[in-house]
């Protein structure tokens, strides 16, 4: 028996995308589509943070959980939601927009520039090594554990396959196909 | 069929349990079976089998105790999840739905560790007041009644990806005894519950109810006797008594957070080794000043969880180690005690495997950048095993009362300290190392030594002991002080012994309800 591989295409629609988190939507339906965006115009509809503050966020979870295989989309769809939280809750908004201020900050006095223009990652990462004992990095970095690794979309690309009750479980399906350990 | 009990809240002849997990649940069939009017009080939900959900963060949220809890120690768990010291379960048939199934005896030396391993600084060693032979006819009743593999004349459950690498890692090393466990999960269809459908996700409820659990097993027994009442979503506020000191009812806070106060003849408390010595120290009263059950001081201490760590191996090739049983096998070599490791007491590797959202949070905890995403890129090819072993009882190893945060009812949150022994992390060290070198016997590319996640095993607080002076119950789970008030889940263990509890919660539980008909017929309580 030869083991079984999971397809690790991801298989999205459009339509699901379009069904996932309001601000979250035009950009992902967009980069769906095919078309490049600016990362900043990416939050063009951010209604309670600015695209900047938004955009940050995005690059900041990309820096602090890389992830080659993974585009953008998933990393947008991680944040989104700080926006909606600042919308509701100005104390979460104070904690966002303070920290992107801050880290633009801390970008510009060793770089000179902000946080998303920064080239280099190694450069970014050190930034982010400079403030992660803060309020700020700890928060979004809790928070995007959850939101980032818990989007079904992505599982596939990491090989994991997710629910099986509803397909019988593996019991016929690979559970114990392993066909490369040294023979006892 | 008979109609389900319901009994008046001013019935003062019911025997009212607190919790239905491992312990309460199986005590209250047993005293079902034996014709004792028996209501189980339960805080959280009653859920069936189809409402249990194969994803994980979703079935944290439906299942998990989440109430607030505070900690404090040298522990990691302190800093990793400071407010979430235990992952157990809240629901009717409580983490009897979230165990993984292993179901394994105490070695015999195991109840007398004192005499075993001697004097140990800083440990507060006891031997149990009951010995292996004492135990041996109600760990043949807890195996019949849970189906446990390898026991009965029930075969072994066929290793999965995970044990398969596991078991041949083990073979390179020389360990002899490696095998597919003894687990409580149906190998073929037996009791009324199918075989094992290899789903994986035991931790978040069987989806195939192959695996025992208190929920679809003895609560329903107990209920088609017409003598067991099961309340959901009804947490105890505290204990009442009487002038004499004998217990008398319990206030409880129902679905609607109406506080109701429910009459009972005798009381086993059964709320797991967090929530049980919170609730008799918040039962303290001016007879009982400390706490009820609580004259020796111990209620609340020797609080032990299992020294554990975890070890993930990436390989080359594919493993999918989500794939089926979650505690797939074992290596038993070294549960033995040989303090020429450098420890006392043993230790179990157990396979243990967890989806990727949860390996995101728990592979190391707080981990971000390259270094740590790398090792989540090679998800589908990692193995992975637990290591549980026997921790040193300590005195100041404890659940108190936290000075300042309350629940919603406006009771003191279990607050809960822990420091590893030398003992406990010199085991740790050993089974990493050990863990490190099975798998690279079979071509491990990188090997993550993992932090122990929030306590499964919780044991200890209630512990029980010869001398009314050195612990909380007797040998029996009748507390000390008060002849009608019990102890019925883990929190009674003298010791944690280097084997997953539940074998012992639920032997226990029968032995306990056959003593608690006695002492009944002879009028003792």
């Amino acid at each position: 028996m030869t083991m079984r591989v999971p397809d690790p295409r991801v298989k999205v629609t459009r339509r699901r995308f379009l069904q996932s988190g309001a601000t979250a939507a035009p950009a992902a339906a967009l980069v769906a589509s095919g078309v490049t965006l600016s990362a900043e115009s990416a939050w063009a509809a951010a209604a309670a943070l600015s695209p900047h503050v938004m955009a940050t966020l995005t690059l900041m979870a990309r820096d602090t959980y890389p992830h080659d295989q993974l585009g953008d989309v998933y990393y947008r769809k991680a944040v989104a939601h700080w926006d909606d939280d600042a919308a509701a809750d100005t104390a979460q908004r104070q904690v966002i927009s303070e920290g992107v201020a801050m880290l633009d900050a801390e970008a510009n006095a060793s770089f000179g520039s902000d946080y998303l223009n920064v080239a280099s990652e190694t450069d970014r990462v050190s930034i982010l090594q400079a403030i992660q004992h803060g309020t700020f990095f700890k928060t979004v970095r809790a928070d995007l554990v959850v939101s980032l690794y818990n989007q079904k979309e992505l599982w596939p690309k990491f090989g994991y396959e997710g629910a099986s009750a509803q397909h019988g479980g593996y019991l016929h399906r690979g559970f114990n196909d392993i066909d490369w350990l040294p023979v006892a | 069929m008979t109609a389900k009990a319901k009994f008046d809240l001013n019935d003062d002849s019911v025997f009212v349990i607190v919790g239905s997990g491992a312990g309460g649940g199986t005590l209250g069939n047993e005293l079902a079976q034996k014709g004792i009017k028996t209501v189980i009080l339960e805080a959280g939900a009653r859920y069936t089998i189809p409402d249990f959900m194969n994803d994980e963060w979703p079935s944290f949220a439906q299942l998990a105790w989440t109430d607030a809890r505070t900690t404090s120690g040298s522990w990691r768990v302190a800093k990793d999840f400071p407010n979430l010291p235990s992952w157990i379960v809240k629901a009717v048939g409580g983490t009897s739905i979230h165990w993984a199934g292993a179901s394994l005896r105490f070695g015999e030396w195991e109840f007398k560790a004192k005499t075993t391993y001697g004097q140990v600084d800083g440990a507060n060693l006891l031997d149990w007041p009951i010995s292996l032979d004492e135990m041996a006819p109600y760990y043949a009743n807890a195996e019949n009644r849970m189906g446990v593999n390898g026991t009965n004349g029930i075969p072994h459950l066929p290793g999965n990806n995970n044990f398969k690498v596991m078991q041949a890692g083990a073979a390179k090393l020389g360990y002899k005894t490696v095998f597919t466990g003894n687990m409580a999960i149906n190998s073929q269809p037996r009791d009324g519950r199918g075989s094992c459908e290899q789903i994986g996700f035991c931790f978040q409820g069987c989806k195939s109810g192959a695996k025992w659990s208190t929920l679809y097993t003895e609560i329903p027994k107990g209920e088609a006797t017409g003598n067991l009442e099961v309340r959901p979503l009804s947490q105890v506020i505290h204990i009442e008594h009487d002038a004499t000191g004998k217990v008398t009812g319990v206030v409880y806070a129902n679905a609607q957070g109406v506080m109701q106060r429910q009459k009972a003849r005798a009381i086993a408390v059964a709320g797991n080794s967090l929530e049980s010595p919170r609730l008799l120290l918040n039962s303290a009263s001016g007879k009982y000043p400390d706490g009820l059950a609580n004259s020796s001081g111990q209620v609340g201490g020797n609080y032990m969880r299992h020294t554990t760590g975890s070890v993930y191996a990436s390989f080359e090739n594919p493993v999918h180690m989500y794939r089926g049983t979650t505690m797939a096998g074992i290596i038993r070599d070294e549960a033995n005690n040989n303090p020429k490791r450098g420890f006392v007491g043993g230790y179990e590797m157990e396979t243990i495997s967890l989806g990727l959202p949860f390996a995101a949070a728990f592979f190391d905890p707080g981990a971000w950048g390259r270094g740590f995403t790398s090792k989540l890129d090679d998800y589908s090819n990692t193995a992975g095993m637990w290591i549980i072993g026997e921790d040193m009882p300590q005195e100041t190893n404890r659940v108190t009362l936290d000075a300042k945060v309350k629940d919603k009812f406006g009771m003191p949150v279990a607050s809960v300290h822990f420091d590893d022994h030398p003992n406990d992390i010199a085991m740790r060290n050993h089974g990493f190392k050990q863990g490190t070198a099975v798998y690279q016997a079979v071509g491990a590319t990188r090997v993550a030594e993992v932090p122990p996640y929030p306590s499964t095993h919780n044991l200890g607080t209630n512990r029980m002991s010869e001398n009314p002076r050195d612990g909380v119950v007797n040998k029996y789970g009748q507390t000390h002080d008060i002849k009608n008030l019990f102890v019925s889940d883990g929190s009674q263990f003298t010791t944690g012994a280097g084997v997953n509890p539940t074998l012992t919660i639920v032997a226990l539980a029968v032995r306990q309800g056959d003593n608690i008909a006695g002492m009944m017929s002879r009028g003792e309580i």
